[in-house]
């Protein structure tokens, strides 16, 4: 449960205030509604970490691509299939 | 910083490897906390290849495993007699409560719904304004943000239908309640990597000063616990006890600020239960008077009696650093993952689960 999965930001479409953002991120063409309040300085197109929808830091793309991969491998990604609004695909 | 492929490489785990058995002198016993960790020395083999005087011990670091049994009964209490939409990670479905779990509570109709995440659970509340929503909110301090941020969430959007179930806990207190245990035959803490992106590692300078052991902040991949394994036998041979970061490509010693922002927001520090250990002092969270209206526990004024721990599981022990998985009598017999006795033998995180999971490693000593 206290695993976090980075994906990549591909809009900022709720603000609720300063703090609160909601963004849609992408896993690997997987799509969440991410909450990016941890995150201030992250922008549309960075790469972060997230745990349970809401990203815990900003990180490089390389460590982005190499901590998912890592996760595939290890078949790890099964929380992501868990939720109510299900997935889309990110090339709908 | 190390070109980050390397950190799956083979050759560089046997190279780290070589270097653990070159340094080893003396027996050491290193409890890695967090429950994932456990699961990846189980899965990658890391146990086998260890030097014979390296003793890895699981700690308590599983949150569906330290969530009272109490408060799984509420959570079903809630489903069943008060007819909400309760709302759960996947992983706290199966875990047995004094007559059953929140899995056969929603085979027999209840309305018990897995999320991803708590902002989900907000989401239904906002589109079932009819309906109660509770979120069982579980979780360590990686957690923790994530379902303060819930709550702001749900009071910025005016709603009044969601309220969480909260058992947080918080690992500086506990590693304290660990040492003090005089069973405790603990040399040296692997500290959790994502608990520590939010939290830093601060908090852990006064433990090393006062229990003279070596803290060291590890990540999650085989090389990751390989690396942190070693840090902490170097200590160990040389005679400190530091805190020292493994994961640094992940984790600052300040941690995230803003996550402690809304943790501290949300949340104030209180007493906690873990089940299968008893009460800790100050290694909890519990929501602040100003949100206490979204406590499901005062909204829906939960009284029901507490049952009985089933005293046949030797969860706390294991937990504790003290037995290991195989040594409880039931492991693989009477408790298997279809039919748990205890929460170890079904979340992903627990001991139990990970050793029958992957049983060829059971026989490791
Ligand atoms: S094997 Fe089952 S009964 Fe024994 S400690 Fe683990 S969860 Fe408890």
């Amino acid at each position: 449960m206290c695993l976090a999965i980075p994906g990549k930001i591909i809009s900022i479409d709720n603000q609720i205030d300063d703090l609160f953002r909601l963004a849609k991120v992408s896993f690997d063409g997987i799509i969440k509604q991410v909450n990016l309040a941890m995150v201030p300085e992250a922008q549309i197109g960075d790469y972060v970490l997230v745990h349970v929808g809401s990203a815990i830091s900003v990180v490089d793309e390389e460590e982005a691509k190499f901590t998912m991969n890592i996760l595939m491998n290890m078949d790890e990604l099964g929380e992501l299939d868990e939720g109510e609004n299900l997935l889309e695909n990110e090339t709908n | 910083m190390k070109h980050l492929t390397e950190y799956r490489d083979p050759e560089l785990a046997k190279k780290v490897l070589h270097e653990i058995e070159k340094i080893t002198t003396k027996p050491w016993k290193i409890m890695e906390i967090c429950g994932g960790q456990t699961h990846s020395l189980v899965k990658n083999g890391i146990l086998t290849v260890l030097p014979k005087n390296i003793t890895m011990l699981h700690g308590p670091g599983c949150p569906v495993c330290v969530t009272p049994l109490h408060l799984i009964d509420k959570a079903i209490y809630l489903a069943v007699e008060k007819k909400v939409i309760l709302c759960s990670f996947g992983d706290m479905l199966r875990v047995p409560g004094s007559k059953k779990s929140l899995l056969e509570a929603k085979a027999e109709g209840a309305d018990v719904r897995i999320l991803y995440s708590p902002t989900e659970a907000v989401n239904i509340a906002k589109e079932n304004p009819d309906k109660e929503v509770v979120f069982f909110a579980v979780g360590f301090e990686t957690t923790a943000p994530a379902n303060a941020l819930s709550v702001l969430h749900a009071e910025k959007l005016g709603l009044k239908n969601y309220s969480i179930l909260n058992s947080h806990v918080l690992v500086p207190p506990a590693i304290s309640a660990l040492m003090e245990d005089p069973e405790s035959t603990i040399d040296g803490f692997l500290a959790a990597g994502h608990v520590c992106s939010i939290m830093g590692y601060w908090e852990y300078y006064p433990l090393v000063e006062k229990y003279k052991i070596p803290i060291v902040v590890t990540g999650f991949e085989p090389l990751d616990i390989l690396q942190g394994i070693y840090a902490t036998v170097k200590q160990l041979e040389e005679g400190r006890a530091e805190v020292d970061n493994q994961y640094a490509r992940m984790v600052k010693e300040e941690g995230n600020t803003s996550a402690q922002g809304i943790i501290n927001q949300v949340y104030e520090v209180s007493d906690q239960m873990w089940r299968g250990i008893g009460t800790i002092p100050e290694s909890g969270l519990v929501l602040r008077k100003e949100y206490e209206n979204y406590d499901a526990n005062l909204k829906f004024k939960i009284d029901i009696e507490k049952a009985p721990e089933n005293a046949e599981c030797i969860a706390g022990s294991i937990m504790k650093g003290i037995k290991k998985p195989y040594e409880c009598v039931h492991f693989g017999k009477m408790c298997n993952p279809q039919n748990p006795l205890g929460a170890p033998m079904v979340s992903s995180e627990g001991a139990c689960a990970a050793y029958y999971n992957f049983s060829k490693f059971k026989e490791i000593v």
